[in-house]
């Protein structure tokens, strides 16, 4: 789950991570008024799930409370797209104000899981405010490292030699070095997956801030944080993703393509969707309805592929096992009798119950057709769609 | 191989909800030889009609000795649970449990460091070795066969698909490995390649693997440097778009590494007979063994 910047800059304030004086406003009115608090330049972020929102036009600088309230206007009611966001539009709904710093230098500073050590990792660069995949790729010697010992957190050591070799100012160093900590401390409590702090700032007067913060907590520690779900902003998800999260479904859109997928298993949504771009027709969605999903699981996950307008034809790729077909099928048939809208369907029905599923959806008023396999069913997909 | 205690077959059951009674009875089916389940607060019962269920791990391999440990304990307490089996020096453990917290995991495989427990999982399907009638997980019974190819995937579905097709064109398996579809995992690729490469039985390989990680190519260097027997394998994901996790909390493109056309170079490169599609790797399996 991603938190918003200005969410993410609560925290970091929380634990005592220095960050620039800034309020969040929902209305160009609230954003004139905190404008007006803060003397000298005022920088405007849009609050959106993406990346890269100063290229896009989502990061402006003001000299006044009345420039402030124009931005404002423009930006709240409207939507963002930026090279990171992958072609969606997220949604302005609240802006970040906050006073201008003067900086000198920038870092790049980040906690994040490294699943090939298996352990937490500390990232420092001095290339701040730039993209770090470009950095690294480049730049590689630019990026230095501490793997932490889960049972144990950073050791101050380890930190304190990776900081000496800056070469910073005791003052600056000693600075970065508490934050590095806080920042631990965050990730930890919060069950974190990544905490980004790009770029790290040095002001003129040898302060070390927090300019921009993305955290990101682990979806499967929510559990354990529900303060941390009250932030959950379903504004900036995909109408269609929201609602399959809400049902324990694992949906992804897909841009550009004709074929809704229904599949469980998430290797086997994978192969199908593979199979489906092989066979010359691109699928719509990832959809994986997992191991032992209920009728009105597979209901949902019906009405959310039918709701798609791209979508042609669907694919059903089902391997029973604690899944029964029977009870899938049953679903399919409800979720079309309760949507009432017929899509053609091509289906594969494999393992538990599969025959009595297939009578069920014979009888059926869906226009259904059935495959053996795989490969079968994507060339039978291409025909329809070319029909 | 007895590195999956496939003589052993005594195995212990931690978690008896739903599911985990479930899939014990299939295991039970199959001819697993499951001497205890452990639940906290049904201590003192049985279940299966006489397999006895105790309080905790330590006083199940006490009164019972068992070799394998099985678990299907709910996600946040998961972690708790494989803690526990390893201070019981259960010297195998197989955890099927999906959606336990990264942060947990990284703790766990801290705490594994110099024990000589095998963790297999989590959010895995478990191992089958038919000839041995041992079924730890969830692998369905129905669909193996005894025979000489290995099969290991990321995937649990995909493990079946690839048994299934083999199954259909009469080649039997010497075991079945799911090693889970998280990114912190016990048992990787590497260590199910070495195993079938020492086992005597085993004459192929398949692997099954997928977007995410660097997993497939750390198999494909060990299948360059010491795996003498021929593998065939299949990569899935390779239409997933970027940073976006496809079900696995694993299956996430993260960089290049990541992707699926790397994986296959990879392969390909160390010799690997690749499978353009999981559903054609009964054919290329059999094609090897002709060849052979």
């Amino acid at each position: 789950m991603q938190l918003h910047e200005y969410q993410a800059k609560n925290i970091l304030s929380e634990y005592n991570v220095p960050i620039p004086f800034g309020q969040v406003a929902l209305s160009d009115s609230e954003c004139e008024k905190i404008s007006s608090s803060i003397n000298g330049k005022v920088v405007i972020k849009a609050q959106v799930h993406a990346g890269g929102r100063g290229k896009a036009g989502g990061i402006k600088i003001v000299d006044n409370p009345l420039d402030a309230k124009k931005v404002a206007q423009d930006m709240i009611g409207g939507t963002l797209k930026t090279f990171q966001s992958g072609g969606t539009k997220f949604p302005i709904n609240k802006v970040y104000v906050e006073e201008a710093s003067d900086i000198l230098k920038e870092f790049y500073l980040a906690v994040t899981m490294d699943f090939d050590e298996k352990c937490p990792v500390i990232i420092l660069s001095t290339e701040g405010g730039m993209n770090i995949e470009e950095v690294a790729e480049k730049t590689p010697d630019k990026i230095m490292k501490i793997h932490v010992n889960p049972l144990i957190g950073p050791s101050p050591y380890k930190v304190r030699n990776l900081l000496s070799s800056l070469n910073l100012e005791k003052k600056i160093s000693q600075q970065i070095s508490n934050i590095i900590q806080n920042l631990y401390r965050i990730f930890k409590s919060l069950d974190c997956t990544l905490i980004e702090i790009n770029p790290l700032a040095i002001t003129s007067q040898e302060k070390v801030i927090a300019l921009d913060a993305k955290i990101t907590i682990d979806d499967d520690s929510i559990f354990r944080h529900s303060d941390i779900e009250e932030l959950f902003d379903e504004t900036q998800m995909n109408r269609s993703e929201l609602k399959a999260l809400r049902n324990d479904l694992a949906y992804i859109k897909l841009d550009g393509g004709k074929v809704g997928c229904m599949v469980n298993g998430a290797g086997l949504a994978m192969a199908t969707m593979d199979i489906t771009m092989k066979a010359g027709a691109a699928p719509a969605n990832f959809l994986d309805v997992g191991g032992s999903a209920s009728e009105e699981r597979i209901e949902e996950a019906y009405k959310i592929i039918a709701s798609d307008n791209d979508v042609e034809v669907i694919l059903v790729n089902l391997f029973g096992g604690i899944l029964r077909c029977d009870v899938a099928a049953k679903g399919i048939i409800n979720g079309f009798e309760n949507y009432n809208k017929s899509i053609p369907m091509v289906v594969v029905l494999r393992g538990t119950n599969s025959e009595d599923a297939k009578l069920l959806l014979e009888n059926s008023e869906l226009d259904i057709s059935f495959a053996e396999d795989l490969p079968t069913a994507a060339s039978e997909i291409t025909k329809k769609l070319k029909k | 191989m007895n590195i999956l205690n496939q003589d052993s077959n005594k195995v212990l059951i931690q978690g008896l909800g739903r599911d985990g009674s479930f899939q014990a009875e299939r295991c039970i089916e199959f001819g697993t030889n499951i001497v205890s389940g452990v639940h906290p607060t049904k201590s003192g019962e049985t279940f299966n009609r006489n397999i006895p269920i105790f309080g905790s791990v330590f006083e199940a391999v006490k009164k019972t000795s068992p070799e394998i440990g099985l678990i299907f304990v709910p996600a946040p307490f998961a972690a708790d649970a494989i803690i526990e089996q390893i201070d019981a020096s259960i010297p195998i453990i197989v955890c099927v449990t999906e959606g336990i917290p990264v942060s947990d995991m990284v703790k766990v495989n801290e705490y594994l460091k110099g024990k000589k427990t095998k963790l297999i999982g989590p959010n895995c399907p478990g191992y089958l070795i038919p000839d041995k009638k041992l079924k730890v997980g969830i692998i369905p019974g129905t669909i193996v066969k005894s025979g000489n190819v290995g099969v290991v995937s990321r995937s649990g579905t995909l493990t079946y698909e690839a048994i299934v097709q083999l199954t259909k064109l009469g080649i039997g398996q010497s075991a079945c490995v799911g090693i889970g579809g998280d990114p912190i995992n016990g048992t990787s690729f590497v260590d199910v390649l070495d195993m079938f490469e020492e086992d005597n039985k085993t004459e192929a390989i398949v692997m099954i693997g997928e977007i995410g990680g660097t997993k497939e190519q750390e198999a494909a260097e060990r299948i360059k440097s010491s795996i003498s027997k021929p593998v065939v394998a299949s990569i899935v994901g390779q239409t997933a778009p970027e940073g976006r996790r496809m079900g696995h909390a694993g299956a996430v493109i993260t960089g290049k590494s990541a992707l699926a056309s790397e994986k296959i170079n990879s392969l390909r490169d160390a010799g690997v007979l690749i499978a353009d599609s999981p559903t054609e790797i009964g054919l290329k399996v059999q094609e090897l063994l002709k060849i052979k």
